[in-house]
């Protein structure tokens, strides 16, 4: 790694085209990585930032191009012969057996057969080289997101890469954790390892990377120095269009439509988040934000306000208005006015093999919503398919019409298309996990406008986000949810990003700060 | 190395076609196993599969099987849509016998039109009794209504074993194991003079068009089919789901036991110690092979019909072992699973060169 004469590129491509059947999504595209540089790819969903990613870990086999490693061109037939050529690849979603230790876990995904108690002294020396504090003796379900995501760098690190690929880590990360996990890299860097970063936050690329290659529809849409860009150039570069802005106005809010009253429940898994002494009052006309981490009690929250998972005794109390509805399902409290955009799509939002228009009715049929899809116990398919048909053109959803499969649509659309279902049926407290998770800027500014102008309709609104900038655009109050527990809500204006930051490690006072709802 | 890959959205097409595949490939490995069996395979063939409908009696005969599956057929079909697995269709019938026995024969003196049809009630609310257990123990203590259900059959099974040996057993049948016969008002009308084939076949057809219609045009039969596809989409939806458990078992327990009722007021005439020869477990098959759609079963049905009748007919001209019957079920079903595969998946095309110059 020490050449001194004009540097080779570690990695080149050249080219690299790669057609599925309904989408080319890479078409010729080139990348030039150096030694020792951070190297950002920077693209919206579907842009290709991820066959491209497989690609070079010799998971997917490219039509056409040519791949140059040190110089030198190479087939990558297999992950096994990526690692051998000293790329390493840490994922998205980590590949971890929760009840296994750190260790057993390392020693089950290397290639060389080393037992655990072999790897413990090296997991340790090289966690601490890089500034990645790890136990190798811990279980794994003890441990945070960012702690897992340690465990799969770490492994990658053992077997001294060259190339490090890292896509989108920081997206299940605290703002404090991404700043430890920048300096780990740059450390990395500064040694020769190459690093490709993967990613659609602009701002960590302009802090983190070097260099940027940006992808749009498949194709290199240009290259970038990102620090001499500005967020916006990139953006506009990344989106191939001039940015959309939300527009918020303040308003005073009305009165309360949804209580959580001292909430305290306990999870139903092992591995789930007790919610403790939960307490919120949304009212009328205004956007309460709350941001944390997911696996924070996010989930547990979620379904006790929607029904889904209805209210024991000496839980504590939710109420619509003044009506007690903890002991309800979640039909009865729809019927009732509570709209609910849950963070899976598939499955839980829509039914994947069902289509659009029997997906519009699995909320759409409340009668108080008067859409007319059911009378007297039988579905009128007309109803039915005008208002998926209304959802669809309100929301610019893309799809081959109302009997197509909801697991035809992209992510985005799908969103789209539930984000709309919900919003038409014109509840009075509306719930949003995670809005635009996956949705490209352009749907996702879409998406906010939307929320923002059912907020100006006098709509109780709740967003739960792991996006800071999101709560930002969005909230009129915004808390944290950290362990199970939330904090006060502050006026967004009140607050800053780095604030919100360090209460999401859970380090608020808790106790008594949450406000209670005295009856 | 994988060459199958996964479809964009499930093929329509194939899954039409894949019960049409699975059948072809049945007959294929069939016309082999004749051979082994040192059968000419068309003749053996022509037995099996063509005989049974040249006749006006084989035709009656395939409509008097195909009666009890399509009955117990579209009852398990709605519950398997809605995830809720129901295997004990036999069992549900069994004690649906016993129940219409029960009445025949309580009102044996009694020469009255209202026999019939309180025999065929009593025949559904047994069915519903024997189905309502497995739904009580999911729906309360969440045990798995597969084993319950199957279970059941083998109690049903001893229970009437028990009745026909002993309450119930004729009095002037000379010991055999078996009721006594039923009374003219308490059998079930023939469609036809010469043929077995009774009212029950035209009950079983009116079942699956209400079938049908229950599944696509109301809103219960769609908040089953959303908690078999995705139950968490139901749980947001804020479908109950004991309320799906208990519809399910509901309409295959009276079904089944409808069945029941005609086949001892049918082709039996009594109460014997078995009255099925396990029509409900031929009925799982059935309501796959008729991919769960209720019209599919009254054809997968005739089908499965065919088989029971031609494997007769083997085992009589061909003197082929009475095992050859499960055998082309079986056959059927592997052959089904393995072609639905491509319901989902698909062959990968090989590497294609890709149009350059043009954008996405």
């Amino acid at each position: 790694m020490n050449d001194t004469a004009a540097p080779e590129p570690r990695l080149q491509m050249l080219g690299i085209s790669k057609a599925y059947p309904s989408v080319v999504a890479n078409d010729r595209i080139d990348l030039t990585v150096m030694p020792g540089e951070i190297h950002a790819v920077l693209g919206e969903n579907g842009a290709g930032k991820s066959t491209l990613m497989k690609i070079i870990y010799g998971v997917v086999k490219p039509d056409d191009g040519q791949i140059m490693w040190e110089g030198r061109q190479v087939d990558i037939d297999s992950p096994h012969d990526a690692r051998k050529l000293g790329i390493g690849m840490v994922f998205q979603h980590f590949a971890l057996f929760e009840t296994l230790t750190v260790a057993e876990n390392i020693a089950l995904a290397l290639d060389a057969r080393l037992s655990p108690a072999e790897l413990a002294p090296r997991i340790q020396a090289v966690s601490q080289q890089y500034g990645l504090p790890l136990d190798p003796q811990r279980l794994v379900h003890s441990m945070s997101v960012g702690e897992r995501q340690r465990v799969e760098i770490v492994r990658c690190l053992l077997q001294s890469p060259r190339l490090l690929i890292m896509d989108e880590p920081t997206s299940v990360l605290t703002p404090d954790a991404v700043l430890k996990l920048f300096q780990s890299l740059r450390r990395l860097a500064a040694e020769g390892v190459s690093i490709l970063y993967i990613s659609h936050k602009l701002d960590e690329i302009q802090a983190l990377c070097d260099r940027a290659t940006v992808l749009r529809g498949g194709k290199v849409a240009g290259t970038a120095h990102p620090k001499a860009e500005s967020a916006k150039s990139l953006a506009e570069l990344m989106i191939g269009r001039e940015l959309p802005v939300c527009v918020h106005q303040p308003r005073e809010p009305g009165e309360v439509l949804l209580t959580l009253d001292r909430l305290n429940v306990r999870s139903a898994t092992p591995f789930g988040t007790t919610l403790r002494d939960v307490s919120l009052a949304l009212r009328s006309g205004e956007i309460v934000g709350i941001a944390g981490i997911s696996g924070n009690g996010q989930q547990e929250l979620l379904k006790v306000i929607s029904g889904e998972r209805a209210l024991h005794r000496n839980e504590g109390a939710i109420l619509l208005g003044d009506r007690d509805v903890g002991a309800l399902d979640a039909a009865r409290r729809r019927a009732l006015g509570l709209g609910f955009v849950p963070e899976e799509r598939l499955g839980r939002g829509a039914a994947p093999e069902l289509s659009l228009a029997d997906n519009a009715l699995l909320t759409g049929y409340i009668p108080a919503a008067g859409t007319g899809m059911v009378k007297r116990g039988l579905i009128r398919h007309g109803a039915v398919r005008a208002f998926a048909q209304r959802v669809i053109d309100g929301f610019k959803v893309k799809c081959g019409g109302t009997q197509s499969a909801a697991l035809s649509l992209s992510g985005g659309n799908l969103q789209k298309f539930i984000v709309g279902r919900e919003i038409m049926l014109a509840p009075r407290v509306m719930i949003f996990a995670q809005p635009t998770w996956g949705v490209d800027i352009g749907a996702a500014m879409l998406i906010r406008q939307a929320i923002i102008d059912m907020r100006d309709r006098g709509v109780a609104v709740l967003v739960l986000s792991e996006e800071l900038d999101e709560l930002f655009m969005l909230s009129d109050r915004i808390a944290v949810l950290a362990d199970g527990r939330l904090s006060r809500a502050l006026p967004a204006g009140a607050t800053s990003i780095n604030q919100i930051g360090v209460w999401m490690s859970g380090d608020f006072d808790y106790q008594g700060a949450a406000e209670h709802v005295h009856a | 190395m994988s060459t199958l890959e996964r479809r964009p959205e499930p093929s329509r097409r194939m899954m039409l076609a894949s019960p049409l595949i699975a059948a072809a490939a049945m007959l294929l490995s069939g016309s082999v196993l004749f051979l082994l069996l040192g059968q000419e395979p068309l003749h053996a063939f022509y037995t099996y599969f063509i005989t049974p409908w040249t006749t006006p009696y084989g035709v009656g005969e395939l409509m008097l099987k195909a009666t009890p599956l399509i009955l117990c057929g579209v009852g398990l079909a709605i519950g398997f849509r809605a995830n809720v697995n129901n295997i004990g269709a036999d069992g549900q019938l069994t004690v649906g016998a016993i129940c219409a026995g029960a009445v025949a024969l309580y009102f044996d003196e009694v020469q009255a039109w209202w026999v019939l049809p309180l025999m065929l009630l009593a025949g559904a609310l047994g069915g519903m009794l024997w189905a309502a257990i497995p739904a009580l123990l999911r729906t309360r203590f969440n045990t798995n209504e597969i084993l319950v259900s199957l279970m059941l059959v083998y109690v049903s099974y001893h229970l009437l074993s028990y009745l026909v040996h002993g309450p119930m057993r004729d009095p002037a049948g000379f010991n055999f194991p078996q009721s006594k016969m039923f009374s003219d008002a308490a059998m079930l009308p023939l469609l036809m003079e010469g043929l077995r084939v009774n009212a029950a076949f035209p009950l079983s057809l009116l079942a699956a068009a209400a079938a049908w219609f229950f599944c696509r045009h109301t809103f219960a039969g769609y908040r089953m089919q959303v908690s078999g596809l995705a139950p968490a989409a139901a749980l947001y939806a804020g479908f109950s789901e004991p309320r799906n458990v208990w519809l399910a078992f509901m309409v295959s327990g009276a079904l089944a036991g409808i069945a029941g009722v005609g086949e001892v007021a049918g082709p039996l005439g009594q109460l014997q110690p078995s009255v099925s020869p396990g029509y409900g477990f031929a009925a799982i098959i059935v309501a796959y092979v008729g991919r769960l759609h209720p019209l599919g079963v009254v054809l997968s049905a005739v089908l499965m019909s065919l088989l029971y009748i031609g494997g007769e007919t083997a085992q009589i001209e061909l003197q082929l072992p009475s095992a050859i019957t499960g055998m082309f079920q079986g056959l059927l079903l592997f052959y089904l699973l393995a072609a639905d595969l491509f319901i989902h998946y698909r062959f990968k095309p090989r590497k294609r060169a890709i149009s350059t110059g043009v954008s996405a």
